[in-house]
């Protein structure tokens, strides 16, 4: 594995994410930070990924020259399919989704509070991408999981409580940036990890959020990253 | 069995003002040669319903920024810039609906539903204004059913009785907007003699397609 201390932070979170992973799961990733996530798991996994737009079983992006416009990613990108992919229409692909098929999502944010709230989907008066799939995914996954950079211009991502719209009323499981790894409980917003050379007082001086901190807080295992 | 139109002919019947559905998500499995024969009509105050914008010009993007839509129902727009401006502008509205809701309510008006019942959107602001549901316990949002006057169908083959296949992510939305327009004119890559396509392959029966559009020479 290379030196952590030249680790990208969108590396660094992907590395993280990929080790919430199990064998034989089905994943959503978002377009971003989570689509990097594939680059850190062995294929002997049997991990299919899935996207909206109806691939089950999506590969890596094909050569130039090997592509067709017919195979493309939910970011409209071309991709390829993996052996014992199939192809399933937009209602089917989020029955997937909404019906509880899908073990787990992972997705970038605008903000995530305390109480496990994500908004992703639009700032008013100033950028409205709209939500896409990230309603039914958030609502509908099994497992949730967000991973994005602490902080944009300066400001934390991780606030008390978001200002901006939410992307759906359940709470997330998992948030991962380069800086932390936390978890929303009934409680509040747990620190259960810290980025890789990050003390626990940059985490809290960098995050918006009050956190709860329980006993020593270890750092990012990613030695066990691929 | 159909006898195939030209592109022109299919646009001609399609007025101002009408709702449309298009097919395609990101401008993989969309109509392009209807969407850029109805742009060059200059078609006016079109209601479009649709998963997302494209990009101002691929997919449904060139109406958009040919001036043709007054209403985009859709759940993403966040990579055409021209719609982004023409919505600030108050020139469109737009209606942002999550994308397996809008497929559900398609598929809903498509199949004689009365709606969806969805715990996508509740505690958002798509919740706003709409009715709930309680069932065994849980909530839902209640979001009616979504037809449109013409569903238009991109397909890989076609043949003359109007069966459809499509091809891998070209899929998307074009089988379930198929059963949710009005008049359905499909937009097939090719066009083969009956019996080619075999009844297994068929994912659109040919009963549900009006017009079949035959390519430019």
């Amino acid at each position: 594995m290379k030196d952590i201390q030249i680790m990208d932070p969108k590396e660094i979170i992907a590395r993280r994410v990929s080790l919430e992973i199990r064998p034989k799961m089905l994943v959503n990733l978002g377009i971003g930070i989570p689509t990097l996530v594939s680059d850190h798991l062995d294929e002997s996994m049997g991990v299919f990924f899935q996207s909206e737009n109806g691939v089950v079983g999506l590969g890596h992006r094909p050569p130039e020259g090997m592509t067709d416009r017919h195979l493309t990613d939910a970011g409209g990108s071309f991709t390829s399919a993996v052996p014992g992919a199939s192809i399933i229409d937009s209602a089917f692909s989020f029955g997937l989704i909404r019906g509880g098929h899908l073990d787990l999502t992972v997705l970038g944010g605008l903000q995530v509070d305390a109480q496990g709230h994500l908004a992703n989907w639009m700032i008013p008066g100033v950028f409205v991408p709209g939500m896409g799939g990230a309603m039914d995914l958030v609502t509908g996954a099994k497992k949730v999981i967000v991973a994005m950079i602490h902080s944009a211009k300066g400001k934390s991502k991780i606030v008390q409580e978001c200002n901006l719209p939410v992307t759906s009323q359940r709470r997330v499981d998992l948030i991962v940036t380069e800086k932390a790894v936390m978890q929303p409980r009934d409680d509040g917003l747990h620190l259960l990890e810290t980025g890789p050379g990050i003390s626990v007082a940059e985490v809290v001086a960098d995050t918006t959020a009050q956190l709860i901190i329980e006993g020593d807080i270890p750092e990012m295992d990613l030695s066990r990253t691929t | 069995m159909h006898l195939a139109i030209t592109t022109e002919e299919a646009v001609a019947m399609i007025p101002d003002g009408a709702r449309v559905m298009l097919s395609g998500f990101m401008g993989v499995g969309t109509p392009d040669g209807l969407v850029r024969a109805l742009a060059a009509a200059g078609k006016k105050d079109l209601t479009m319903i649709v998963n997302d914008a494209a990009r101002p010009d691929t997919g449904v993007g060139p109406l958009v920024t040919a001036g043709c839509v007054r209403k985009f129902i859709g759940s993403h727009i966040g990579v055409n810039p021209v719609l982004q401006e023409k919505m600030h502008a108050g020139e469109i509205e737009v209606e942002l609906v999550p994308q397996g809701t809008l497929v559900e309510r398609i598929r809903a008006a498509g199949m004689g539903l009365g709606g969806v019942l969805t715990p996508t959107g509740l505690g958002t602001l798509v919740a706003e204004g709409k009715p709930t549901v309680e069932v065994e316990g849980k909530t839902y949002l209640l979001e009616p059913p979504l037809r449109a006057d013409f569903a238009l169908i991109a397909a890989r083959s076609c043949d003359y009785v109007g069966n459809l296949t499509y091809m891998l992510s070209a899929t998307n939305f074009n089988p379930i907007m198929a059963l949710a327009g009005e008049v359905v004119i499909a937009e097939p890559e090719e066009i083969v003699p009956v019996g080619v396509i075999p009844p297994d392959a068929v994912k659109t029966p040919g009963v549900l397609v009006d017009h079949v559009i035959k390519r430019a020479a």
